[in-house]
């Protein structure tokens, strides 16, 4: 890797200014059967924006950023991603989703792959890197999120923190314009977190756009730019996370949040 | 006098093993060595009050000769050979017609969802020595095959429909995470099921389809009705040759049951060999 422009996933590319819209999400609505998960949503997200999705159980959450990259297809409404529409039942959705990194709650390694296999995957298929430039590239990814001596291994070998790290670097591996973040540490022994959450600051510290539905209100607080809260299958509250956390506007957040305190 | 215990560790101690677990293996050593007495005689004794002439010394040359130096194979390595061209052109054509079928059933295709399902239950719900018959007596003229394809078309239909339920199991298993996360790093669809979601499905996969190569060359011995050339047959003529049918059909089920226990002995090597280190 000689041209340096690139190997860094998380810097927003340069022709892209900071107040363009990377998500354009407008009038989005989405049923399970007859069960409403998603309601009228509408928000944007610019290049380099860090947004925390909060609420509580059930509120729409996961579906919402599930929505973003067609994992889950929503029914009505427009959804933007980097000026490009995302349909249901699209041809090519996975250009879409190459510009999209996901990490899950439950990591989803690949078990049956090494852990660097599990990021030269996407881009010897994908993007058809060889495979001595992909390995490269994974190896200064797991050097990032700290976990480089572990790349022989295979997933099952890894502590739960040490495999969402790993996923972390998987998703960023297809240098993605946008990571999603879906409750990243909500599966992991409480001493696990830090390592992951780290990982995650360091991320945003480096300029990358990123959705995180996630209730570790310290992570919010530190790098969160905007803090999008639901209930019920709609946004109640958007407001900035000092704002959100010490003085919500809506009752519905005051109550979310005097629970998330008590426990 | 008092001995001190040693200071207790982490380390797992050795226990000694018990008076009374010694006499429990023994016990059982024993009984086993009566029952294979008991079973050996009466056999032995069985064989003799039958008074039937055993000719064992004339069996080595159903497998070989030596003619002037030169080996001559026997009918029944023959045979034997026959039948595991059979059974290897009939498992992979079954594999592939599993294949295929098991991904018709789980696309959106109409079209392929009902032929798939036609044809599973037609197979699953007909003799195989019908289906011999069809495809011997009915199909190969029109197709003009002769009667080694058409043992092995009928043999890879059948055990294909077998097939394409073990196939379809084993990427139904495969969790749904795994698509998920194939999906999320944009990997396209004949990726998604070739580098992720089939090798996953393959342990999932391999044990039962080896009973299924097992039940296929079990299987291969009713095309001698249509007069294949296989082992069956092989030893057939034998008898009818020398009427030793004793002996023939005893080394017969042993070259089969050889065979077999060959082939799962090493499909458990190789399953061994893909899950080793990763778990």
């Amino acid at each position: 890797m000689n041209n340096n422009e690139n190997t860094s996933p998380n810097k927003a590319p340069t022709h892209k200014s900071k107040s363009d819209p990377i998500v354009e999400v407008s009038g989005l609505c989405k049923w399970f059967g007859d069960f409403c998960a998603l309601f009228d949503i509408n928000f944007s997200v610019n290049f380099g924006e860090k947004i925390v999705i909060c609420g509580p159980s059930g509120s729409g959450k996961s579906t919402l950023i599930r929505c973003l990259n067609q994992l889950e297809e929503h029914q009505i409404g427009t959804i933007r991603i980097d000026g490009k529409e995302v349909k249901p039942g699209m041809k090519n959705i996975e250009e879409i989703r190459r510009e999209v990194g996901m990490v899950f709650q439950s990591f989803n390694l690949f078990p049956h792959l090494s852990v660097l296999d599990n990021l030269t995957i996407g881009p010897i298929r994908n993007r058809g890197m060889n495979k001595n430039d992909a390995s490269e590239m994974a190896m200064e990814l797991l050097d990032r999120v700290h976990i480089s001596e572990q790349a022989n291994k295979f997933p099952m070998q890894l502590s739960g923190g040490q495999q969402q790290r790993v996923a972390i670097a998987r998703a960023l591996c297809m240098k993605p314009k946008l990571m999603l973040f879906d409750e990243p540490t909500s599966a992991l022994d409480p001493e696990m977190i830090s390592g992951v959450l780290d990982v995650m600051v360091e991320l945003a510290e480096g300029g990358m756009t990123m959705i995180c539905v996630t209730h570790e209100m310290g992570f919010a607080r530190q790098v969160g730019d905007r803090v999008i809260f639901m209930d019920d299958a709609e946004i109640v509250e958007t407001s900035d996370p000092e704002t959100f956390f010490s003085n919500p506007e809506t009752d519905r957040a005051k109550l979310f949040l005097s629970q998330l305190l008590s426990h | 006098m008092v001995v001190a215990d040693p200071p207790l560790t982490k380390k797992r101690p050795k226990v000694a093993t018990s008076f009374s677990q010694t006499a429990r293996t023994s016990l059982q050593i024993f009984q086993a060595i009566i029952v294979f007495s008991i079973l050996a005689w009466v056999s032995y004794r069985g064989a003799l009050a039958m008074d039937y002439n055993w000719q064992w010394y004339r069996v080595p040359r159903f497998f070989y000769r030596v003619v002037d130096g030169d080996i001559i194979w026997g009918p029944l390595v023959l045979g034997f050979i026959e039948t595991l061209r059979l059974a290897g052109i009939s498992i992979i054509f079954a594999i592939l017609i599993g294949l295929v079928t098991a991904f018709a059933r789980l696309s959106n295709s109409l079209a392929g969802k009902w032929i798939a399902t036609f044809y599973l239950e037609a197979i699953r719900n007909t003799p195989l020595l019908v289906q011999l018959f069809l495809f011997y007596f009915v199909l190969a003229p029109i197709f003009g095959m002769d009667r080694f394809w058409a043992g092995v078309l009928c043999l890879s239909f059948f055990e294909g429909s077998f097939a394409s339920e073990i196939i379809r199991g084993g990427i139904v298993g495969v969790s749904k995470d795994q698509y998920e996360a194939s999906d999320a790093i944009g990997l396209n669809p004949f990726d998604k099921y070739t580098k992720i979601i089939i090798p996953q499905s393959l342990p999932l996969i391999l044990p039962p389809l080896t009973g299924l190569v097992i039940s296929l060359i079990k299987h291969s011995a009713i095309v001698s009705v249509i007069a294949v050339s296989e082992l069956t047959t092989a030893g057939m003529n034998l008898i009818s040759e020398t009427f030793m049918a004793f002996e023939i059909w005893f080394i017969v089920a042993g070259i089969y049951l050889a065979l077999t226990v060959t082939l799962s002995a090493g499909v458990s090597l190789f399953e061994r060999h893909l899950e080793k280190g990763k778990y």
